[in-house]
């Protein structure tokens, strides 16, 4: 900064330089703060992190239904957390109250499973309807409309939860055991498990269908350009909507999950998972998958430090702690860790 | 251009009679006509238009206009507008309460007796301190988001908007220090002193509403003055085409942020009108659903247009505040059913929301330039990124 700004001008930016010698001293302050914690406890911190990475498997699936969204119609859509919500009522619904299922055991690995498929039905459906009648009337208005219909629908999503479930939240037994694996000082939940044994494989069949599959390439296509695209002979709306089924089936997953590992279900639930899962998007930059499911492991793993460990803030700071990531983010990389700066073009 | 002048002044001057003769009918009607009439006049106008709802609907006037300027002026979509309504509030309790009781300042103040502890600073000083505040909040908040596309600014904002009210409700022990009370708030608020004869307390409500109104008034003034001015005609650019805007010289940086601290100005004043409302800062009561309150408000009312944006205000805090209540009561009542109608408020809100938008895009009294730009039904995706 002291150099004459003549001379290095071409080559260093000091507004640049700034940033870069800021966002170096936050990182250096995080690492630090990472090292003194786990100095103190290594088993603990392990077990932290991995609890963690748990709720960060499902932030990353809900947050892969914002990217794709994003990707395709550069739509933030704000009631996708909602659809998450109406997927835990979902799968409560069909393991307790249909299947009557309240314990482990076979029985109710099949109903997991059943209620793993209707969930995800249930939500892939509704977000296809979604778009259908609201936010493809819009598609050419200017951004602002489709933005305000998308928290309109998060209204409407929000009330049919209060109707399905009442105003306050309700417990549910789980079907899966509560049981826990020791490592070392290190503990695994079952939970955790199940969610990366369901977790994974999802991920995979998403990659699959994404980059092999022929409706996958039409996606890629039209996130690119729609225009071209429909030139192409590609049918912008049907991918629009499969793009909209995939985004909806991964918030079911995740709302099924999340019923049986947290046991409970609210009306409001959607709209904090909806807002963190949307800055794990942004984390990982918005629009790319990979940065999605990074930025969603990464957000979880930083709650999961911030509220478990001895010097971490506590769970009543949770969510400060994820939006000043998400305001620090915007400052010094506003294109994610994984996404491309692009630049405005007339 | 004088006579450009000449007609926005007679125009200015004309709205300025309709609102003082609506607000003085207000005045007398609740301070003279409902107490003396018979019984079930007062009881209906109490029920279906209560004094307490008529500030609250002032405050929610305040607040829409002052996100009218954000959203409706400048284009940019502020998800977190509660966040200056808190902040707003709280300049209030830490100004005029016995709250930070280790100082003992007064400044033309009106302390409660007994209460004379903490900081007391009269209320129109408070006023310009707590939008000033918010303002610079509003600097601090949209410096190093502004450079981004206008749905990432969406979620800065809602973000800020999430991040004070928790710095409020766990706030009563930073590292010892109580900064806000936590969920109990800070209460009592000193009472406004009213031209010198009378305190206003709790129960003022009527004379408040005097107080209220004039702030309301010089807020429409400032807003359609603004609107007019240079800096209004460039928000106006701005929202239309950034980029042509700025190929032709508008300053996108300082103009935008201008937009942000008038905004977050208002958005105090709002906060402190509020507080003396209901005689105190309640931490809890600042959540997402008024930010989408307001935004709604203004979207419903018609984004840019003033009066569209206090028509909004008013018909929604009336809906929000008693008239679904009211309504509802009198459907079951005379249908004899049981139906619970403040539950539906979701449902209300965000059908609403989302008919507008698909319908009528530029609101109930749009502006005419508003309109057009709505319903651009050519323009390509591509280009709006």
């Amino acid at each position: 900064m002291t150099g004459a700004p003549g001379r290095s001008a071409p080559t260093i930016d000091p507004k640049d330089l700034t940033l870069k010698i800021s966002g170096a001293i936050i990182g250096l302050v995080i690492v630090l703060w990472l090292g003194k914690n786990f100095l103190y406890d290594p088993g603990q911190f392990l077990t932290v992190a991995i609890q963690g990475l748990k709720n960060g498997a499902l932030y990353a699936l809900i947050a892969l239904g914002y990217t794709m969204v994003y990707g395709i119609i550069q739509l933030i859509n704000f009631a996708h957390g909602d659809l998450f919500m109406l997927g835990t009522m979902m799968s409560a619904f069909v393991i307790t109250t249909v299947l009557g299922q309240s314990s482990p055991g076979p029985a109710g690995y099949a109903a997991f499973v059943v209620a793993l498929v209707v969930s995800m039905a249930f939500c892939g459906g509704l977000n296809v309807g979604i778009e259908r009648f609201a936010y493809r009337r819009l598609r050419r208005a200017p951004k602002l409309a489709p933005l305000i219909t998308a928290v309109g629908v998060s209204f409407v999503l929000q009330f049919i939860g209060l109707r399905w479930n009442g105003s306050g939240q309700k417990q549910w037994q789980s079907v899966i055991p509560d049981g826990q694996i020791n490592i070392g000082s290190v503990e695994i939940d079952v939970q955790t498990i199940i969610i990366f044994a369901v977790t994974i494989p999802l991920l995979l069949l998403l990659t699959w269908l994404v980059t092999r599959t022929k409706q996958g390439r039409a996606m890629r296509a039209t996130a690119q350009d729609q225009d071209a695209a429909r030139l192409m002979g590609i049918n912008v709306d049907r991918t629009i909507s499969f793009t909209f089924a995939l985004g909806g089936a991964l918030a079911g997953a995740a709302g099924l999950m999340y019923q049986q590992v947290v046991g409970t279900t609210a009306y409001n639930l959607g709209f904090q998972l909806g807002l963190i899962a949307f800055t794990s998007a942004v984390l990982g930059g918005i629009g790319n998958l990979t940065g999605a499911v990074l930025g969603g492991l990464l957000i979880g793993l930083i709650q999961g430090l911030n509220d478990g460990l001895v010097y971490g803030l506590g769970q009543q700071w949770s969510q400060s702690v994820v939006f000043t990531i998400l305001i620090l983010l915007m400052v010094f990389k506003p294109a994610g860790l994984l996404g491309k700066n692009v630049t405005e073009k007339v | 251009m004088a006579r450009h002048t000449s007609i926005e002044s007679t125009s200015n001057r004309r709205w300025a009679i309709g609102f003082t003769a609506a607000a003085a009918f207000l005045f007398v009607l609740y301070h003279w006509i409902v107490p003396n009439s018979p019984q079930p006049v007062h009881d209906f106008v109490q029920g279906w238009f209560s004094n307490a709802n008529t500030n609250e609907m002032i405050v929610y006037i305040i607040m829409a206009l002052g996100l009218n300027v954000v959203v409706g002026y400048a284009g940019l979509l502020d998800l977190g507008f509660v966040a200056f309504w808190a902040i707003g509030g709280y300049v209030a309790g830490w100004l005029m309460s016995s709250f930070l009781g280790n100082f003992q300042i007064n400044i033309f103040g009106n302390p409660a007796p007994g209460l004379e502890m903490g900081i007391h600073i009269t209320f129109w000083w408070v006023l310009l301190l707590a939008g000033g505040f918010c303002a610079l909040w509003g600097i601090i908040i949209g410096a190093p988001t502004l450079r981004l596309k206008s749905d990432y600014l969406a979620l800065v904002t809602l973000g800020f908007g999430e991040i004070i009210p928790q710095v409020f409700v766990n706030g009563q022990d930073i590292n010892g220090f109580n900064l806000s009370n936590g969920t109990q708030g800070i209460t009592p608020i000193d009472p406004i002193k009213f031209f010198g004869f009378r305190d206003l307390g709790p129960f003022d409500l009527d004379y408040k509403f005097v107080i209220y109104s004039v702030i309301c008034a010089g807020m429409v003034m400032v807003s359609l003055r603004l609107r007019s001015g240079r800096l209004g005609r460039a928000w106006l650019a701005i929202r239309e085409d950034e980029l042509a805007a700025s190929m032709m010289g508008v300053p996108l940086m300082r103009t935008k942020l201008s937009a942000y601290a008038v905004g977050a100005f208002a958005g105090g004043l709002g906060g402190v009108v509020f507080a003396t409302h209901i005689n105190g800062v309640f931490a809890e009561r600042f959540n997402f659903s008024i930010s989408i309150i307001i935004l709604a408000m203004v979207v419903l009312g018609g984004m840019g247009n003033v009066w569209g944006v206090m028509v909004g205000a008013i018909v929604l805090s009336w809906i929000n505040g008693i008239g679904l209540q009211q309504l509802g009561n009198t459907i079951n009542t005379t249908f004899n059913t049981d139906i619970n109608f403040p539950s539906f408020n979701f449902l209300i809100f965000g059908s609403l929301l989302i008919l507008m938008m698909i319908f009528r895009r530029e609101g109930f009294i749009p502006e005419a330039r508003t309109r057009l730009v709505m319903h651009e039904h050519d323009r390509d995706n591509e280009e709006v990124q």
